[in-house]
């Protein structure tokens, strides 16, 4: 079947358009969450929820088959990269649990106390889900030492160096600045004046960010810059990034909540691309001898699987497609509170 | 403690934790059907007061459920990871087409269940009810397949040898399909009926003996009744071919089952204890019965234990008692039915506080089926993690310490206690508040106040 297609390429992107995704979708209600303890008020609070409440738990999906997709695609790229970053990744199940328990549970009690509790739970769990996802990334941008035998041991003290950090701010910077236009997008009056003025302290702290991260990476992350080198018509990209968040105040300024939207989801698809531009066809590289990186031939599964994952792709995929976009558009506007909200 | 055992407990004590709440989703979820069903076709308001009463637990149960599950799915690559890439290849598949297949479609629909009551018309508000219904049962479909394979694993070749050594697919669909699937999944899917059904009956008897609510919670408790009742038989004929595909492709874990040591006729135990040094097993039996509800022969004899090396066999106490307790709390399910079917013809369903009684408390018993039939099917695979081909000591993280699975088996039990208790307290609450929802001024004059 598919002869001709080179299904580990296609795989490899595949991956990443499900955890891109994930970026953009959970990225704004990850954003929303790091954002809510600013916001003042029971009410103005229920309204930053419910602005995701219908959608949430769907973006989180495309993690778990994300997960489940690397799982099945590049089982060594699974085993190897869970195992090594066994704390973090736990870390991550904690804010990821807490952070689901803290939607439901918030208004199902009425005292001021319990509800302050889950919005600290669920505020502080958003942040640090992103934190830890973007420290992940900063790990593997910068390899990791793969042995031969596939298997890498970290510290959890290791994980947890001046560039990861970098990225894991950046990371939660990026995600402040897409919900907060998401949250601009679905709110009105008083609060989303209020949310507009965030929107350019996030703008500026994503920037600052980015200049950071990004210099750094030129400066002492030769293998992450070699294919730019060599393909120099890859830079478009990185143009396009910059334009698309340029164009985030503009919108702002005009009051086109969506075309903000738009741009910043533009960006993380962007930054993505350029990042996967950079790794492949690596999706670990080794620091202890890069013929043992992990890449998408290495660590993929048999032709057979990554062919028959294919087709459930081709199936899966339209209909992901037609559900997602669905559900975006019957909860379209601006959000209202009604006895079913959270 | 070595990082096996804290592994195991970990891996065994989340995935217990976790599903105490998908078959609750599985259960109420197909109630939810008949429920909004009865309101589209009678146009009777009671229906649709019952029918958001239940999402809202629904949308609590599968709240839950989405949080612990993540942890099972990322369990296999932290704890399992030397499984996890031994069975990639063939696993992997199953849980990636859950999130494809499944996920998306439960989650999706789930919120125009929950929040989109206004927002679409009733017959689109009802079909997405049917599809978090079938989505739930897909996502059971999925992971059931997965885990059957690792009991009765098919379409697949090993390749490589020693530690590269790996199992990839050959025959999809002979892995989808594999010699336990059908049954198991049936069996699994019919109890989370039963427990789904239960907790409607439960909540029903509580009002009725409150003397709340009393037409709803008395419609629902019938249509759970029926529900149950048709439930319970079922799982008589799949639990039946269940054992019997045990009995053919797992001969160690049915021998473990009755702790049947020696290939002879086998014996049934309604109850007893086993003996494993000594190899015996005390209580009281219907001789010949295993052997004639395996072969419909009471003379043909049954694999004994004793055919496989010690180190090839499970731990037989802990098997014989889980499956042994499933198998009674079944038949008092299938004794309640009847009962209760009798009392409902009497027209006398309601009538006595010990039954209503009865009904409230035999909530948990679904709960402890699911969970010890449970154990018995994944005790009873033991020693091997994927039966025959891989044993579980050799599935471990190499990379893995046992203070790193300690620390985390230290805040899962944490967190998981306080979230039970959480989850319980709201459940209680939510059911003492009942199915009355504020009106619609209300919650406006709410929203302009705060």
């Amino acid at each position: 079947m598919y002869e001709g297609l080179d299904l580990n390429t296609i795989w490899f992107v595949l991956v990443g358009v499900l955890l891109a995704g994930y970026a953009v979708l959970d990225g704004f209600d990850l954003g929303v969450g790091a954002l809510h303890l600013f916001v003042k008020g029971d009410t103005n609070r229920r309204l930053m929820i419910n602005s995701i409440g219908p959608v949430w738990d769907g973006n989180e999906v495309w993690l778990v088959t994300g997960g489940g997709a690397i799982f099945a695609a590049f089982p060594h790229v699974y085993a190897t990269v869970f195992s090594a970053f066994y704390p973090a990744i736990m870390l991550i199940l904690v804010g990821i649990i807490f952070r689901a328990v803290a939607i439901e549970f918030r208004s199902k009690g009425e005292s001021v106390r319990w509800r302050q509790n889950w919005d600290i739970a669920f505020s502080i769990s958003s942040i640090l889900i992103s934190l830890l996802f973007g420290i992940a990334l900063g790990n593997i941008i910068q390899g990791i030492p793969v042995g031969a035998d596939k298997e890498a041991y970290i510290s959890f003290m290791s994980l947890i160096n001046p560039y990861s950090l970098m990225l894991g701010v950046t990371t939660v910077a990026l995600f402040m600045m897409h919900g907060s236009i998401y949250a601009a997008m679905k709110t009105e009056g008083e609060l989303q004046d209020q949310i507009r003025t965030w929107i350019n302290n996030t703008i500026i702290f994503f920037v600052i960010c980015y200049i950071t991260v990004t210099m750094y990476t030129l400066i002492y992350l030769e293998h992450m810059v070699v294919v730019f080198r060599q393909n120099p018509e890859y830079f478009l990209l990185a143009l396009l990034n910059m334009l698309a968040i340029a164009n985030i105040p503009r919108e702002i300024y005009k009051k086109r909540e969506h075309l903000a939207f738009l741009s910043s989801s533009f960006s993380i698809l962007a930054l993505l691309g350029l990042f996967a531009l950079g790794m492949f066809p690596n999706f670990v590289p080794s620091t202890i001898d890069p013929e043992y990186s992990l890449t998408a031939f290495n660590s993929a599964s048999s032709r057979k699987t990554l062919e028959v994952m294919f087709t459930m792709a081709l199936i899966g995929i339209p209909f992901v497609l037609a559900y997602t976009i669905s559900i975006y558009w019957v909860f379209r506007g601006k959000v209202k509170l009604n006895e079913m909200s959270y | 403690m070595d990082v096996e055992l804290l592994s195991r407990i970990q891996f065994a004590f989340t995935i217990m934790f976790h599903y105490i709440y998908p078959p609750m989703s599985i259960g109420i979820g197909i109630l939810l059907i008949f429920m909004e069903g009865m309101y589209l076709k009678t146009k009777n308001p009671m229906y649709h007061n019952m029918t958001r009463f239940w999402v809202k637990i629904f949308a609590l149960t599968f709240a839950m459920g989405v949080a612990t599950g993540i942890v099972m799915e990322f369990e296999f690559g932290t704890n399992w990871s030397t499984y996890s890439r031994f069975v990639g290849d063939v696993f992997g598949s199953a849980l990636a087409a859950e999130g494809i297949f499944a996920f998306f479609l439960e989650s999706g629909f789930l919120a125009i269940l929950v929040f989109g009551w206004d927002k679409v018309g009733p017959k689109m508000h009802f079909f997405s009810t049917i599809m978090v219904a079938l989505g739930a049962h897909l996502s059971a479909v999925w992971i059931v397949v997965a885990n059957s394979w690792m009991q009765t694993p098919a379409g697949y070749k090993i390749v490589g040898e020693g530690l590269m050594a790996r199992a990839e697919i050959t025959d999809f669909w002979a892995m989808v399909f594999n010699p336990s699937s059908v049954e198991r999944l049936s069996h699994t899917i019919g109890g989370a009926w039963i427990t789904g059904a239960f907790l409607v009956i439960s909540v029903s008897a509580y009002y009725i003996i409150k003397n709340k609510h009393l037409d709803m919670a008395k419609a629902s408790f019938k249509i759970a009744l029926l529900f149950l009742a048709m439930a319970s038989f079922l799982q008589l004929f799949t639990g039946h071919s269940s054992a019997v595909q045990v009995g053919e492709y797992q001969p160690a874990k049915l021998a473990a089952f009755e702790g049947h040591y020696n290939t002879a006729p086998g014996d049934l135990y309604l109850a007893g204890w086993v003996f494993d040094d000594e190899e015996k097993v005390i209580g009281i039996k219907i001789p010949g019965m295993l052997s004639f509800l395996m072969y419909y022969d009471n003379a043909k004899p049954v694999k004994g234990l004793n055919e496989f090396d010690r180190k090839d066999r499970p731990p037989v106490n802990i098997v014989f008692q889980t499956y042994h307790l499933m198998v009674a709390i079944g038949m008092f399910f299938i004794a309640y039915s009847i009962l209760a079917l009798f009392l409902l013809w009497q027209g006398k369903l309601f009538s006595y506080k010990w039954f209503m009684q009865l009904s409230i408390f035999s909530v948990v018993l679904p709960h402890i089926a699911n969970q010890v039939g449970w154990i018995s099917a994944e005790v009873g695979r033991q020693p091997w993690i994927v039966y025959n081909l891989m044993r579980t000591s050799d599935g471990l993280s190499k990379v893995v310490s046992a203070e790193n699975v300690l620390f985390s088996l230290i805040l899962f039990t944490l967190i998981y206690i306080l979230l039970f208790i959480l989850f319980i307290f709201l459940l209680d609450k939510k059911i003492k508040v009942g199915p009355e929802h504020k009106n619609i001024e209300t919650s406006t004059k709410q929203f302009i106040e705060a």
